[in-house]
């Protein structure tokens, strides 16, 4: 892998970004408006409570990991939806540039621009709604690399399938995380599931981090192995839409979409 | 000299294409095609709408997987090494323009990273000067004129110096005298031997001014080929022009004429 290729991805990101406050704005307007929202809801339901829960960090906290591993997934499929709609692809492919090269480039800017929005969300918890999360400790690392890694895996399996289907594909991509936070648990504990939405929620690495997110927050200590798994799970989920990504390459190189692709099929 | 005579030199090559086919279906795009570019030459790939001529291009520059056969960029096999071959090789098509949200700067700054092209702004600097592009650097190419977004898809398709250029219909939208200009900047760039070059075009009167040998592609198979300024007299046509239009309309009697 060549560095040199991977930087031209990230630039023409940055020089997309610079190029148009249209674009700086959504990466931390909606999660702004979300914590907003939210922090309020949060403060309203503890003032009915009467102190028996602490909605801040059960909600709060839940929304803020959500919308990070959310922009996360929107920061890569952008950036990959930015050479479907400008038409880039024969540019683009016909070049030395490797899909391990072009993936890396698309991670990076989702990356960058995510951590934007999770900057914001994080002055906004903490500063107005008191969230405190210092409180989790080495956890918060844990959390963050996990949701991170997980909403790279959607991003690129979001990028794979408007590679396969065509630019209209792009809109079976935008519900994923809301089709998702049912199974993964945000606001509720995986025991509140039926059986079988258990079952999907025990490979939806999500799930754990909400989980113990509670669990802590409850005064208990999450289980260390159950984090090992879902660490090793998340690299596993990393690594098959990374395959994904390449399979489906290959098929659009083989049947001529690629090189046609606002035809969306080779039929 | 016929097809079957052929000899395919491989030594100076710097793009060599061997018994090349492309089925869709049971619909065959390209059609056990073979031919090579030396360095120094400029070949014109030429034929109807729907020849094969893109779909050919489109496998040379590995953005389509062949179904048959083998294609080598300066020796380098596009199917095994498909970095290393594309990285001796650009292109420029009418209808393959750069992002239009970029300036015609940003475009080849991002353009020569990928390629990983040495002293890239010195490199950017002389392109634009040499295609007339320095006060054009900071516009957006969506702003650009037909002329001036062909002169920016050249200046990108001459970053990397590459070895084989690619130019699908490169002056197709261009007026008498910007294609008069970008012909001679091809010419010239053929002539200094540093690369080959693979043109398309519909305009037999450039073909004949341009390109040093020609390939007739009709229905996916190489019909006739030779020198563009020869071929016409040797089949008792007027010109270039007359004889697209009689293999156009009568391929397999242009292919009888030629075996023969």
């Amino acid at each position: 892998m060549r560095w040199r290729p991977i930087a031209g991805i990230v630039l023409r990101q940055y020089y997309l970004f610079r190029g148009s406050p249209v674009r700086v704005i959504p990466m931390f307007a909606w999660v702004g408006i979300d914590i907003v929202l939210w922090g309020f809801i949060t403060r309203y339901l503890n003032s009915v409570g009467a102190g028996r829960i602490d909605f801040v960090p059960q909600l709060l906290g839940a929304v803020l990991f959500w919308d990070f591993l959310t922009r996360i997934m929107q920061g890569v499929t952008v950036a990959f939806l930015e050479d479907v709609w400008s038409r880039n692809f024969l540019n683009l492919f016909a070049t030395p540039l490797s899909i391990t090269e072009y993936l890396t480039g698309l991670v990076i800017t989702g990356i960058t621009t995510s951590a934007v929005g999770l900057v914001v969300m994080l002055v906004l918890a903490t500063l107005v709604f008191g969230l405190a999360f210092a409180s989790l400790g080495v956890l918060l690392a844990q959390f963050v690399m996990v949701l991170l890694l997980f909403g790279i895996v959607l991003g690129i399996l979001s990028s794979a399938m408007v590679l396969r289907w065509g630019p209209s594909a792009e809109w079976l991509t935008w519900p994923i995380p809301a089709l998702l936070a049912p199974f993964a648990a945000v606001f509720y504990p995986v025991a509140t599931l039926p059986g079988w939405m258990r079952t999907v929620a025990s490979v939806l690495p999500p799930s754990y981090v909400f989980e113990a997110l509670r669990s802590r927050i409850a005064g208990g200590v999450p289980s260390s192995g159950a984090l090992l798994w879902v660490a090793m799970l998340t690299l596993l989920y990393l690594l098959a839409s990374g395959f994904v990504f390449t399979r489906v390459y290959r098929h659009v190189v083989r049947n001529g979409l690629l090189a046609r692709y606002s035809a969306e099929s080779s039929g | 000299m016929t097809i079957e005579q052929r000899l395919i030199p491989s030594g100076a090559n710097v793009l060599q294409v061997d018994s090349l086919s492309k089925w869709f279906g049971n619909k065959a795009a390209v059609n056990d095609v073979s031919f090579w570019v030396r360095r120094g030459e400029i070949v014109g790939l030429l034929g109807p709408n729907g020849a094969g001529k893109t779909t050919t291009i489109n496998m040379i520059l590995g953005v389509l997987e062949p179904s048959a056969g083998k294609i080598s960029v300066a020796g380098i096999d596009v199917l095994r090494h498909r970095s290393q071959a594309l990285a001796r090789s650009n292109f420029a098509a009418v209808y393959a323009a750069l992002p239009g949200n970029l300036t015609v700067a940003q475009n080849l700054q991002i353009f020569g990273l990928i390629y990983s092209v040495e002293a890239l702004d010195q490199r950017i600097e002389a392109l634009l000067g040499q295609l007339d592009l320095s006060a054009l650097r900071n516009t957006k190419c969506g702003l650009l004129s037909s002329g001036e977004t062909t002169r920016v898809n050249l200046a990108k398709a001459l970053l990397n110096r590459p070895e084989l250029l690619l130019l699908d219909e490169p002056t197709a939208s261009l007026d008498p005298s910007s294609a008069h200009d970008a012909r001679c900047q091809v010419r010239s760039l053929a002539q200094s031997g540093e690369c080959g070059i693979l043109w398309t075009s519909h305009n037999m009167y450039e073909v004949e001014a341009v390109c040093d040998r020609v390939l007739f592609l009709s229905r996916g198979r190489i019909l006739l080929e030779g020198d563009p300024r020869l071929l016409p007299k040797r089949h008792g046509a007027a010109n270039l022009e007359d004889l697209f239009i009689h293999i156009a309309r009568e391929p397999l009697l242009a292919e009888r004429e030629e075996r023969a």
